[in-house]
């Protein structure tokens, strides 16, 4: 088979619905039960160290 | 030791370009060659001079390296009113040809203008703008200081070269023709060594991060470095004629060349516009707001939806072409289904204020950032809606995709970046407030009302100017000739100009505004030297 016929049918089977799948765990991962507490953590991080750089390895002040 | 090699580069370098200067096979090299030969030469000396002294004993670990990002806001503010100004002039090109005066043929009429514009408001406004939030905020919300110590320099002075080095090729003729890539191979080439470098700076500074989590600006606009590498590169694949001329000829050919330009094309938009912009508006929004998103699962989902999608949009400028029936219909059913993240982003961003709407009364800095997001609905509405086939029939080679694009641009990019800086500069240089909320009050009026004005008469002309060239007889012959449709354009075309003048003297009035922050508005500290006390 040659090099284009080969990727072509590649893409739009097996390539496609890997990245499909992807997509939706990345979703299904997002919505999980009790990623609430993380996710507002996440949302705050621009709340923080507007001044200077984290300087221990601990982050949180 | 690190300055003896850069001076014998330095050196190579100044020699290779005089050399080439010499040699050179047209007049936009030689330029271009002279150019180089002087920064390079000023930089050995510049570099001489610091050779064997001394290093100054500070801990820079303690603060963010936050003067590359000073330089950058200023560039942002400078290039963008250039941009501006210059495509003010081709509006009125466009409406009174006599302003492509005579003795300026070859250098200063529209063809040559038109991509100076369009290069100096994306990639010199917009690049800069990037650049500069993109290292900010990476800063902030990693809690570490730029990886790389001068390296965010070289990033920054070097993507001004290009930026120098493109807007003069395009006034002297030198150019791959390629929408939005114009500058030739040895810039493209300088421009992937800056890029990466840049990549390293971004990526290395995430690398040392203290925060476990890295936020989803930095997505954005990691995804948006490392796409745009990706996109230059492909797109530019092309072989130099002669390494002493700036001619080059492109790889692919045909209907793959126009196919790869467009993918590289809609994804400058996808990713330059887009994507690096996101970035801005989930950390200046929250920030200005003084409020976390509204949803960072929402945020989430919005970056791999868009990331996802975006890349397969670009064959929508094909419909109709030699391109197979299959990829553009791929590229409309797409762009539709991109519909979907847009407009989760912009609720993401919108109702961030929600609980705090009261600021939009109080805050004109807010007030331009919600109106940025609101032009990104309307602008991702319109597009989807232009891509579907039927409709680009009518809409595509006329002023209606000038239109879509401008209100993109201006509205969205613009107007966030205007958000940003009016933010940074009173961060950056440590001042209590911005000098004037009214002079902002009055950017926001005239830059809104010359939005508005841009993209209204641009649909008018785009649509009246799509019905003219369609339109038949009785007997099957057209009605109308292409410059009839140039002449009933010309009051559209005056009133697009004096958009145009409006949203100008707005960037003007910023430039104002943010000249006298640096200089009257109250300071927080004595001084920007403060030592930061170790803890």
């Amino acid at each position: 088979m040659e090099t284009y016929t080969f990727l072509r049918a590649f893409a739009d089977s097996w390539m496609l619905l890997a990245m499909f799948a992807f997509f939706i765990g990345v979703v299904v991962w997002v919505l999980r039960p009790g990623s609430n507490a993380t996710h507002r953590d996440a949302a705050n991080i621009p709340m923080r160290h507007q001044d200077k750089p984290a300087q221990s390895e601990e982050a949180r002040p | 030791m690190l300055n003896y090699l850069k001076l014998i580069v330095l050196g190579l370098i100044t020699l290779f370009a005089m050399m080439a200067a010499s040699y050179a096979r047209d007049l936009a090299y030689q330029v271009h060659a002279l150019i180089v030969m002087l920064v390079a030469a000023g930089l050995f000396l510049w570099t001489l001079r610091r050779t064997d002294e001394p290093a100054a004993g500070r801990d820079l670990s303690l603060e963010y390296n936050d003067g590359v990002i000073r330089a950058g806001v200023i560039a942002t503010a400078g290039w963008g009113v250039v941009g501006f100004l210059v495509g003010v002039v081709i509006a009125f090109q466009l409406a009174f040809p006599a302003l492509n005066f005579e003795w300026a043929q070859g250098y200063l009429n529209f063809g040559r203008l038109r991509p100076l514009h369009t290069s100096a408001v994306i990639f010199a406004f917009g690049g800069n703008a990037l650049i500069a939030t993109s290292l900010y905020v990476v800063q902030r919300t990693s809690a570490a200081r730029l990886w790389g110590g001068n390296l965010a320099w070289f990033v920054f002075w070097g993507y001004q070269l290009v930026i120098v080095l493109a807007a003069t090729g395009y006034i002297l003729g030198s150019t791959h023709a390629k929408e939005y890539a114009e500058p030739e191979w040895y810039v493209d080439w300088w421009l992937t060594i800056v890029w990466v470098a840049y990549l390293a700076v971004f990526l290395g500074t995430i690398v040392k991060r203290k925060e476990p989590h890295i936020y989803v600006a930095n997505w954005f606009f990691l995804s948006f470095i490392v796409t745009v590498a990706m996109l230059h590169v492909v797109n530019n694949l092309a072989i130099p004629v002669s390494i002493f001329g700036s001619k080059s000829v492109q790889v692919f050919s045909g209907v793959q060349d126009a196919m790869v330009q467009w993918w590289y094309g809609h994804n400058a938009v996808g990713f330059f516009l887009t994507a690096g912009f996101l970035g801005m508006m989930y950390y200046f929004i929250p920030k200005q707001a003084e409020r976390p998103v509204f949803s960072y699962k929402l945020s989430i989902i919005h970056f791999w939806a868009l990331i996802f999608i975006y890349i397969w949009a670009g064959p929508h400028h094909l419909h109709y072409t030699a391109l197979p029936d299959w990829a553009s219909t791929l590229g409309m059913v797409f762009s539709i289904v991109l519909w979907m993240p847009s407009w989760g982003g912009m609720i993401n961003g919108l109702m961030t204020l929600s609980g705090a709407w009261d600021k939009l009364r109080t805050d004109p800095v807010i007030r331009m950032m919600v109106i940025s997001v609101g032009f990104y609905g309307m602008s991702t509405f319109e597009g989807p809606m232009m891509s579907i086939k039927a409709v680009n029939s009518l809409s595509h080679y006329t002023d209606w995709t000038i239109g879509h694009v401008h209100s993109g641009a201006l509205g969205w990019n613009g107007m966030i970046t205007f958000g940003a800086l009016y933010f940074l500069v009173p961060v950056l240089w440590k001042r209590e407030r911005l000098y004037s909320l009214s002079l902002v009050s009055w950017h926001f009026w005239l830059a809104t009302i010359g939005i508005v004005l841009y993209a209204a008469s641009m649909w008018v002309t785009g649509i009246m100017e799509g019905l003219m060239w369609r339109e038949v007889d009785a007997n099957g012959f057209l009605v109308n000739s292409f410059a009839d449709t140039v002449a009933a354009k010309f009051p559209m075309y005056v009133v697009r100009g004096l958009g145009g003048v409006l949203f100008l003297a707005g960037a003007v009035i910023m430039c104002y505004n943010l000249w006298m922050t640096v200089k009257r508005a109250p300071a927080k500290e004595a001084s920007l030297a403060t030592a930061v006390p170790a803890e």
